[in-house]
């Protein structure tokens, strides 16, 4: 992989910058520890791919970036900086132009993410006129050559077509040129490939990975596929329970996994060779994330865990540069 | 009917005899729109599927949304009614005249995606594996020993768990609960739809295995029905791969993915990611998205994308072939068959 700048030592200006994100969401019944202290950078065209199962905190991590989540319930911590702003001080009009202008998101299903009484057309030059206040006319313009940007077929009789009349992959795509339309410094994606079919899956990941090299956007990339963190991540981190266990560039994390949990993971994972083998399955579930056990989040499914796991949350361990892994097994 | 199994004998047919034999199997569904409601269109849902399944091998039915495989497996439960076809079970036609369809589904079971939506959320998950015998006459205390027994063979402890509710467990537990109660009638098949794909991958693997150690100890044949390729080549004996309602191609598993011959499965193949990030795609397999249904192309389905299309394509229907009389590989494409008129079969008979 060439054209990827890794430098650490311009973190101080980097795209995205994350320190002690915790979100909880609080009700009278329970208190939902969704995020419990997660820190990154990412550099400007820099593609960070986030592995997690369900209930991770995967997704409630990248909604905190652009402060989605719902504000009555909430309880965001930290600190986040996306290009110089701080995100969690904006005020609400000045979030509007940051969301859309700065940042924007795609999400799993797209049926929901469009709005199902208007055109893709009205609804991509809508989005430009609203940020850049432009004319309909050059607005319509501009939908056009986003279209065709996100390869959609015919294009031009495309523009007029509501979401219901699109396939899967179409819809996806109209989604993604809507996302595009300000050429925003930070794509967030939620699970954007998750719902299609194994052959639009390729197609779609391929595209994203095309424009985000084109543009050079800053990705975020949240899954529960490794093979999509294979296919288009420069950097991994691995989410549980609301923690960063693991994350490293994508070779390193994929060949030589440090965490007990990411090396349970692969192990789990069924793919190509493992027929007629039992497969590494990892004892028990999740945990309820209104009842997080002390410690080590995964030491009750730990094969390794001893007392001190559960005495305290493990530091972050560095034993390579760059390779990052929350286990007190760990050297250095 | 008590079915205490243990004097009946299981096998009729003896070892030979497939287990499950499906013909010409066909469902069409009206779309109805307009000012009348008058017929509009047909999705043609499941176009003349055949196969058969052998006893206690796992059968692995692959294809993207909207090809029918559901479809598929609720016609031969009969839990939608098809407009052709006709399903043997070991031997004996399934319907009037033949085996009838209350014992075909004590024979055949089913296990669904939805882990939830499957289960009676007001019973405890004891009374729900204990339902269906119960309902064909063996007495409550048994039925309810018989569940306990269950719930110990998915890996659900009976003490902890017997009195549960649904929501009280996890995906991965419900799915559990779901195969014990499939498992309560002795059936000798069962369907299995999608039944990991809601779960998490660490999860996943917990019941691949399961299902497994399932098989052997009661000598079952699965029917396991899938999007994810891995996970139907880890589980399957022989695979199926289905396109827009027909059968694409059947095979060996290790024949279908180690040397596809429809360019569909070929495709479907090359379009999984691969874990290795130094081995990137560059080109995706295939573009576009599957076509519609109500109006699939004529002759083959797949030549709007496929790019060895010819005119032949178009004009004929490709019917199941292999490369001998005796191949249990067999692909539905033209440039398998020499003398098709496609001018890459002669090419491969020479």
């Amino acid at each position: 992989m060439e054209a990827v700048t890794l430098d650490r030592a311009a973190a101080t200006d980097a795209l995205v910058s994350v320190r002690d994100l915790t979100v909880r969401f609080v009700s009278k019944e329970a208190t939902v520890h969704a995020v419990n202290g997660v820190s990154f950078d990412l550099a400007a065209g820099e593609v960070l791919v986030i592995l997690g199962e369900s209930g991770s905190g995967k997704s409630v991590s990248l909604r905190a970036l652009m402060r989605l989540l719902p504000a009555r319930k909430t309880v965001i911590e930290g600190d986040i900086r996306v290009a110089g702003q701080d995100v969690l001080a904006m005020a609400p009009r000045a979030l509007e132009d940051f969301r859309g202008g700065v940042v924007s998101m795609i999400f799993q299903e797209p049926m929901t993410a469009l709005d199902p009484v208007f055109t893709i057309g009205t609804q991509i030059a809508e989005t430009i006129i609203r940020h850049e206040g432009i004319s309909r006319a050059e607005a319509d313009r501009r939908a056009l050559e986003l279209l065709e940007l996100v390869q959609v077929p015919s294009a031009k009789r495309r523009l007029g077509n509501y979401p219901h009349e699109l396939s899967g992959g179409l819809r996806q795509r109209a989604m993604i040129a809507i996302a595009l339309a300000c050429r925003p410094k930070l794509l967030l994606a939620d699970e954007p490939t998750t719902a299609l079919d194994a052959t639009v899956q390729i197609q779609i990941l391929l595209l994203l990975r095309k424009l985000q090299q084109e543009l050079g956007m800053g990705v975020i990339f949240v899954t529960h596929d490794l093979g999509v963190a294979g296919e288009i991540a420069d950097r991994v981190a691995v989410m549980y329970a609301g923690r960063f266990v693991e994350s490293g560039m994508v070779e390193e994390v994929m060949k030589r996994p440090l965490h007990p949990y990411t090396q349970g993971l692969m192990g789990s994972t069924v793919h190509a060779g493992l027929r007629g083998v039992r497969l590494a399955a990892i004892p028990g579930a999740p945990p309820d994330l209104a009842r997080l056990p002390p410690g080590c989040a995964f030491a009750p499914r730990c094969a390794y865990a001893e007392e001190a796991c559960r005495a305290a949350v493990p530091a972050e361990k560095r034993p390579v540069p760059e390779h990052m892994a929350r286990c007190i097994r760990i050297a250095a | 009917m008590a079915i205490d199994t243990a004097s009946a004998p299981r096998d009729r047919g003896g070892p030979a005899q497939p287990l499950l034999i499906v013909r010409g199997l066909k469902r069409y569904f009206p779309i109805k729109g307009g000012l009348l409601n008058r017929a509009a269109g047909t999705v043609q849902a499941v176009d003349g599927i055949g196969f058969s399944v052998m006893k206690g091998e796992t059968l692995g039915i692959v294809g993207e949304s909207g090809c029918g495989k559901s479809t598929t497996a609720r016609l031969l439960m009969r839990l939608m009614e098809p407009d052709a076809g006709e399903v043997i079970f070991d031997g004996e036609p399934v319907g009037p005249g033949g085996m009838s369809l209350r014992e075909m589904r004590r024979q055949i079971q089913m296990v669904f995606q939805d882990s939830y939506a499957s289960l009676n959320p007001r019973l405890p998950i004891e009374d729900t594996i204990a339902f269906a015998p119960t309902v064909h006459g063996v007495p409550k205390a048994k039925a309810r020993a018989k569940a306990r027994e269950l719930l110990a063979a998915v890996g659900l402890a009976p003490d902890q768990f017997a009195r549960r509710y649904p929501h009280e467990l996890s995906g991965g537990q419900r799915q559990r609960v779901n195969i014990a109660r499939a498992l309560a009638l002795e059936p000798r098949v069962i369907v299995l739809d999608e039944p990991v794909s809601a779960l998490d991958k660490s999860v996943e693997a917990q019941v691949l295995n399961l299902l497994i150690d399932l098989k052997q100890q009661f000598g079952l044949t699965y029917i396991f029905i899938s999007h994810d390729l891995n996970v139907v080549q880890f589980i399957s004996d022989r695979v199926l791969v289905m396109y827009l309602g027909q059968v694409a191609e059947i095979g060996p598993v290790e024949s279908i993915y180690g040397a596809p011959r429809h360019p569909y499965t070929q495709a479907l193949l090359a379009s999984r990611p691969s874990m290795d990030p130094a081995r990137r795609m560059t080109e995706p397999p295939l573009t576009g998205d599957p076509p519609n249904p109500i109006n699939p192309p004529s002759g083959c389905r797949f030549r709007t994308r496929c790019a060895f299309a010819e005119d032949v394509c178009a004009a004929v229907v490709p019917t199941l072939a292999g490369a001998g009389s005796h191949d249990p590989h067999l692909a539905a494409c033209h440039m398998q068959v020499p003398g098709s008129g496609h001018s890459r079969a002669a090419a491969r008979a020479a």
